[in-house]
């Protein structure tokens, strides 16, 4: 340490105060309180009571929790396949261009930056069923999305996780091109001269090459599929008879329409231990040299 | 030779697939737009066209009937208030980590804290903080939602300023401590000046993420006076669900600003939202 800078380990902790003063109220005390509230049967108002473990029993008899967990998982999968193989489809095609590569990619980017209402709005309306796309095909006397998706209970969330997609994809675009322009070409150039094709080199330099950052793209889907609520939210809220319900909502309506405090604490609970679960998990991987 | 012609033609496949991605997200978002100034007869008969007869008042209705100059007076006070103590307390903190004392224990303890902090979600603890910003007063204040987006975004920025301040060279702080700067000093007058591009790029992230914030919108303002542009465009949907050409009208009012931020600072917006996430 210089020695200009005396007692500076005081100095430090006291410019870091303020963002962990306003971190700690915001986002940890009250997850702290989360975390005791969900063994309580508080409703908000009333007498706080111990119920111990009681809400992790009915929630795993809850059979709106059960399935908005399977929704999830649909969701997270769907997530980790439909956006990212588009996304490296057209990233490796955008590294092989390079008139209007710019254009391309601010509009794919361009969704990303949208409100999540506004992106909803528009596909309410291409998939509503008098006007958008249904009327159009109405008009050409042909009986097509004469029926909303978000109205249908075997498509809700598909439809939903299809605006959702269409918001993000451009995203995971921008990450893998990043990831590809760091690529040595000089790999290509051997293995052009070895003559291979255009997939072999896709396959055996580019995805070796960007695995780092596309194992990052992975977790990060991962995560931040757990919490996923506004589209749900917007499009469906969760219906109809709870065909589109995830996690999130479910909580939301625990909480703030039925004001179930203790419930929806253990629901909040089980996301945490899942998030914590899969960060822990990449952790692990990376501390035993797998390099993710 | 050969190859150049096969690379040739192979580009026409690729620019046409490129093309193609690209028409699914610019049809959409056409549509919007011919909506916006479409008048409603015309909805039933060209669903999806550019209307027949332009009609920009839908433009006006939406800001007349949505009390449009008290919502974006909202969100800009979310915005700019949200900037003032987020960039505060974040800017504070990335110089302490980055200059201060950058292989101290602080950096691990805070990364650490703040890593975890990001990987909460927001689920698990807004119900208690919903009921805390009761008990404080602080529920359906345009001041309580600005201190809970700031902390929201703390962890991003202070990792962004961070990693930007890193690459300040340690000279210019040990020359400014030698002429007498005090370390608040060494902030406001060496670091601050010389990392105000990292300080745009986290800024207008941080407004994009408040401009279109949802879930803490709806859940901490109540009163109609108060809300901010995404909740009152919710609102809105279900309102007026019939009158397309006013709700889209109104939804482009709330794309344009960032719209047309993204066309100035394309480059910051890119690199500052995949950092954040790549970093993050």
């Amino acid at each position: 340490m210089p020695k200009f800078l005396t007692n500076i380990n005081a100095i430090s902790w006291y410019f870091l105060m303020p963002v962990l003063f306003i971190h700690f109220f915001v986002i940890a005390f009250p997850s702290i309180l989360s975390l005791l509230l969900c063994l309580t049967d508080w409703n908000g108002f009333g007498k706080i009571n111990y119920v111990g473990l009681e809400n992790f029993e009915e929630l795993f008899r809850d059979r709106i929790f059960k399935k908005a967990v399977y929704h999830n998982f649909i969701w997270t999968i769907m997530f980790l396949t439909i956006p990212v193989i588009v996304a490296l489809i057209i990233a490796y095609l955008l590294t092989g261009i390079k008139r209007g590569q710019l254009f391309y990619r601010l509009v794919y980017f361009f969704p990303y930056i949208l409100a999540s209402i506004v992106n909803c709005l528009i596909w309410r309306y291409i998939f509503h069923p008098k006007h958008g796309l249904g009327g159009w095909f109405e008009n050409q006397g042909i009986d097509f999305l004469s029926k909303s998706p978000f109205a249908m209970k075997e498509t809700a969330l598909y439809a939903v996780a299809w605006v959702d997609m269409w918001h993000f994809w451009g995203f995971l675009v921008i990450i893998y091109l990043t990831g590809m322009y760091q690529v040595d070409e000089s790999l290509y150039e051997a293995a052009d001269i070895e003559g291979a094709t255009k997939f072999q080199k896709f396959r055996y330099i580019t995805i070796p090459m960007i695995r780092p950052i596309f194992i990052l793209s992975l977790i990060i889907i991962i995560i931040w599929s757990v919490p996923t609520f506004d589209y749900v939210y917007i499009l469906t809220m969760g219906g109809p008879a709870y065909s589109s319900e995830v996690v999130a909502n479910h909580l939301y309506s625990q909480a703030f329409q039925r004001m179930n405090v203790g419930y929806a604490s253990t629901i909040g609970v089980m996301m945490f231990f899942y998030v914590g679960i899969i960060v822990g998990f990449f952790a692990l991987l990376r501390r035993l040299g797998w390099e993710v | 030779m050969a190859t150049a012609r096969f690379r040739q033609r192979s580009s026409y496949i690729n620019h046409s697939i490129l093309f193609f991605m690209a028409l699914t997200i610019i049809l959409p978002l056409l549509v919007l737009i011919f909506n916006s100034i479409k008048p409603v007869e015309e909805f039933g008969t060209n669903p999806l066209g550019f209307p027949t007869e332009i009609r920009l008042m839908n433009y006006y209705d939406a800001w007349v009937n949505g009390n449009y100059t008290q919502i974006f007076f909202n969100s800009m006070t979310l915005v700019v208030g949200t900037l003032i103590l987020n960039l505060t307390v974040s800017g504070l903190a990335a110089f302490s980590l980055a200059a201060l004392n950058p292989r101290g224990i602080q950096t691990v303890v805070v990364g650490l804290y703040l890593l975890v902090g990001i990987s909460i979600p927001a689920q698990l603890y807004i119900l208690p903080l919903f009921l805390m910003w009761k008990s404080l007063y602080l529920l359906d204040t345009r001041i309580g939602l600005i201190i809970i987006y700031s902390a929201l975004n703390a962890p991003f920025a202070t990792f962004l300023i961070r990693s930007y301040m890193l690459q300040l060279p340690t000279e210019l702080f040990e020359a400014a401590k030698l002429d007498g700067a005090s370390t608040m000093q060494l902030f406001t007058r060496v670091a601050l000046p010389l990392s105000w591009p990292v300080f745009l790029t986290t800024a207008l992230i941080v407004s994009l993420n408040v401009w279109n914030e949802f879930l803490f919108a709806i859940t901490f303002i109540i009163t109609d006076d108060y809300k901010p542009i995404s909740s009152i465009l919710f609102a809105f949907q279900s309102r007026f669900a019939n009158d397309y050409g006013l709700v889209s009208a109104a939804s482009i009012l709330m794309a344009a600003p960032i719209a047309i931020l993204f066309m100035f600072f394309q480059r910051r917006f890119i690199a500052g939202l995949t950092s954040g996430a790549t970093k993050g």
